[in-house]
C-alpha cells in the first residue's frame, strides 16, 4: 500500500475548534491530537458533536473559530482530497447505479486505479452483489458500499461515521478486523460509534460529551485512571466526576 | 477542471438514466404526443400551428430539462452523493459540465424526435435550416438545465423543487409571446418578458419558421439563451458549497 505512517507531525491536529450550528454552540474549544497509523474510537452519546467533529476535520464543517490540521494541511486542502476518504453516517451512493457503477464513478472521481472497485468490494465482503442496485441492498450492505468508496485510492485517513451501525456480530468482527488490518499498513483511522463495547477494539478512544472532549487515551488507561471494568462505567464515571465507590452506587442502580 | 472527471460524471448520469426507462421514455414521448394533439387542435389552421408548433419546439426541452436537473441535484444534495463528491478530487465545473453534457444529449436526441415530427408528419413549416433549430433547442435545453440546477439549491424537498416548475417557468411562459404579442404588452408586461430568457428561445424559433437562412436574430436570440445559461450555471455553481453550515 501507498500509506505513510512515517510523516511527520500527527494526522489530526485541533486547536480550539469551535463550531456554532443555528445559534447554539455545538463543539466549544475542542484540542485534540490523533497519532498517525492508528484506530481511534469516538465515542459519546447521539447529539454530543461526534459529526459534527468528523465534518470539520474532512472540511466540509463551516467553523466558527479554532483550527484543524489534517495530515500537515488545514482541512478541506485540495490537496487533501485524495488523501482523506470519508464516510458519512447516512450511505451516501446513487441507489439507481449497480455497486460496481457507484464505485467505478467514485473511482473516476478519485483518478484511483481501475481495478479498484473490484479490490474494495472484495475488501467490504460485498462479493456477489457487484451488479445489484445500491437501493435494493439492505440497509447494512448499502453502508457496505458508502465504505467501499470511501477506500477508493488508498487513503492515509479515513474518517468513518459510525460504520458498523445495523451490521450482524459476524460482519462488525470482519469490518473491525479490516480497520486494524488498514491501520497496520499505515492509514489512520477515526471511527465514531455510540457502542460502547467497540471501544476495546480501539488502540485511543476520544470520549465526547456535550460538544466537549471528556478524555482522550487508550482503552487501558481510561479503565485504569477510572477504576471502571468497562468503557460504559469509565464514561459515566467521567461524566460524574465523581470518586469510584459513588460510580459503583450509580451503576448498582441502573 | 478535468475533462476525465466530466466524462466520468456524464457517463454517470446518463447511466442513471438508463436505469430509469420510464423516465427517458416520458422525456421523449411526452412532448410528441402533445405536439401531434395541438395538430389536430389547429386543423385547419396552418398558420396557428406553425406558430404555436415553432414555439412549443423551443419551451419543451426548457421545460424538461428544468425539472429534470432541479430534481436530480436536489437528490444529490439530500442523498449526500454531494457532499461524498466534494470531499474528492471533483472540480464544480467537472460536476456542472458533466450534468450538462449528459442531459444536452438528452434535449438533442428530444429535440430531433419532436421537430423530425412536427416538420415531416404534421407539416410545420420550417424557413430557417434545421440545424439552427437543433442548435436553439439543445440551447433551451441547457438553459432548462441551468436554471434547474440554480433552483434547486433553494428546495429543501422534492416537492418544493417540483413548485419551482410553476413559480419559475410559467410567467415566463405566460410573457413570452405565445398568448399575447410581446410588442402588444403593456409595457411593464414588456419589459418583464425582455428580461426573461425564454421570450428569447420563443422568439427564435418562431423567426426560423418565418426567416430563411441565418438572420442575425436568431443569433442574437441563441446569444442571449446562452448567455443566461452561463449566468445560471455559475449562480449555480456558487450554490455548491464544499463547507456548509
Amino acid at each position: 500500500m501507498m500509506n505513510s505512517a512515517a510523516g511527520p507531525g500527527p494526522a489530526i491536529r485541533t486547536t480550539g475548534l469551535t463550531v456554532v450550528r443555528g445559534g447554539r454552540p455545538v463543539l466549544h474549544g475542542l484540542d485534540l491530537e490523533i497519532p498517525r497509523g492508528s484506530v481511534t474510537g469516538l465515542l459519546g452519546p447521539s447529539g454530543c458533536g461526534k459529526t459534527t467533529l468528523l465534518r470539520s476535520i474532512v472540511g466540509v464543517q463551516r467553523t466558527a473559530g479554532g483550527e484543524v490540521e489534517v495530515l500537515g494541511r488545514p482541512a478541506g486542502h485540495a490537496d487533501l482530497r485524495h488523501r482523506v476518504g470519508y464516510v458519512t453516517q447516512a450511505p451516501s451512493v446513487y441507489a439507481d447505479l449497480s455497486v460496481t457503477e457507484n464505485l467505478a464513478y467514485f473511482a473516476a472521481v478519485l483518478g484511483a486505479p481501475k481495478s479498484d472497485p473490484a479490490r474494495v468490494i472484495h475488501q467490504v465482503g460485498l462479493t456477489g452483489h457487484e451488479h445489484d442496485p445500491a437501493g435494493r441492498l439492505s440497509g447494512g450492505q448499502r453502508a457496505r458500499v458508502s465504505l467501499a468508496a470511501a477506500l477508493l485510492g488508498t487513503p492515509e485517513l479515513l474518517v468513518l461515521d459510525e460504520p458498523t451501525v445495523g451490521l450482524d456480530p459476524v460482519l462488525r468482527q470482519d469490518l473491525w478486523q479490516l480497520f486494524r488490518s488498514l491501520a497496520e499498513d499505515g492509514a489512520t483511522l477515526l471511527v465514531s460509534s455510540h457502542v460502547m463495547d467497540e471501544a476495546t477494539r480501539c488502540d485511543r478512544l476520544l470520549l465526547m460529551r456535550d460538544g466537549g472532549l471528556l478524555a482522550h487515551d487508550t482503552p487501558a488507561a481510561l479503565l485504569d485512571a477510572t477504576g471502571a471494568a468497562d468503557i460504559d462505567t469509565a464514561f459515566l464515571r467521567l461524566v460524574e466526576g465523581a470518586p469510584a465507590d459513588t460510580a459503583d452506587a450509580l451503576e448498582g442502580g441502573r | 477542471m478535468s475533462t476525465q472527471r466530466t466524462l466520468a460524471t456524464a457517463r454517470r448520469v446518463l447511466a442513471q438514466l438508463r436505469h430509469d426507462p420510464r423516465t427517458v421514455a416520458m422525456l421523449l414521448v411526452v412532448p410528441c404526443v402533445l405536439l401531434t394533439l395541438l395538430r389536430y387542435m389547429y386543423d385547419g389552421q396552418p398558420q396557428a400551428f406553425d406558430r404555436i408548433g415553432a414555439a412549443l419546439l423551443g419551451i419543451f426541452p426548457l421545460l424538461v430539462m428544468f425539472l429534470v436537473t432541479s430534481v436530480a441535484m436536489l437528490r444529490e444534495r439530500t442523498t449526500g452523493t454531494l457532499e461524498r463528491l466534494l470531499t474528492m478530487p471533483l472540480g464544480k465545473l467537472d460536476l456542472l459540465l458533466g450534468y450538462a453534457l449528459a442531459f444536452g444529449l438528452v434535449a438533442l436526441v428530444q429535440a430531433a424526435l419532436a421537430s423530425a415530427l412536427t416538420i415531416g408528419l404534421l407539416g410545420l413549416d420550417v424557413a430557417g435550416p434545421t440545424w439552427l433549430l437543433f442548435a436553439v433547442a439543445v440551447g433551451d435545453g441547457l438553459l432548462g438545465m441551468a436554471l434547474g440546477l440554480f433552483v434547486s439549491a433553494f428546495a429543501a424537498t422534492e416537492f418544493q423543487a417540483v413548485q419551482f416548475l410553476p413559480a419559475v417557468l410559467l410567467p415566463q411562459f405566460l410573457l413570452c409571446g405565445l398568448f399575447v404579442p410581446r410588442e402588444q404588452m403593456a409595457d411593464v408586461l414588456r419589459w418583464a418578458s425582455d428580461v426573461m430568457p425564454l421570450s428569447y428561445a420563443v422568439d427564435a424559433m418562431s423567426r426560423l419558421t418565418v426567416h430563411s437562412g441565418v438572420g442575425g436574430e436568431v443569433v442574437r436570440d441563441l446569444a442571449v439563451i446562452a448567455g443566461c445559461a452561463l449566468l445560471a450555471l455559475g449562480l449555480g455553481a456558487a450554490t455548491l458549497r464544499r463547507r456548509t453550515p
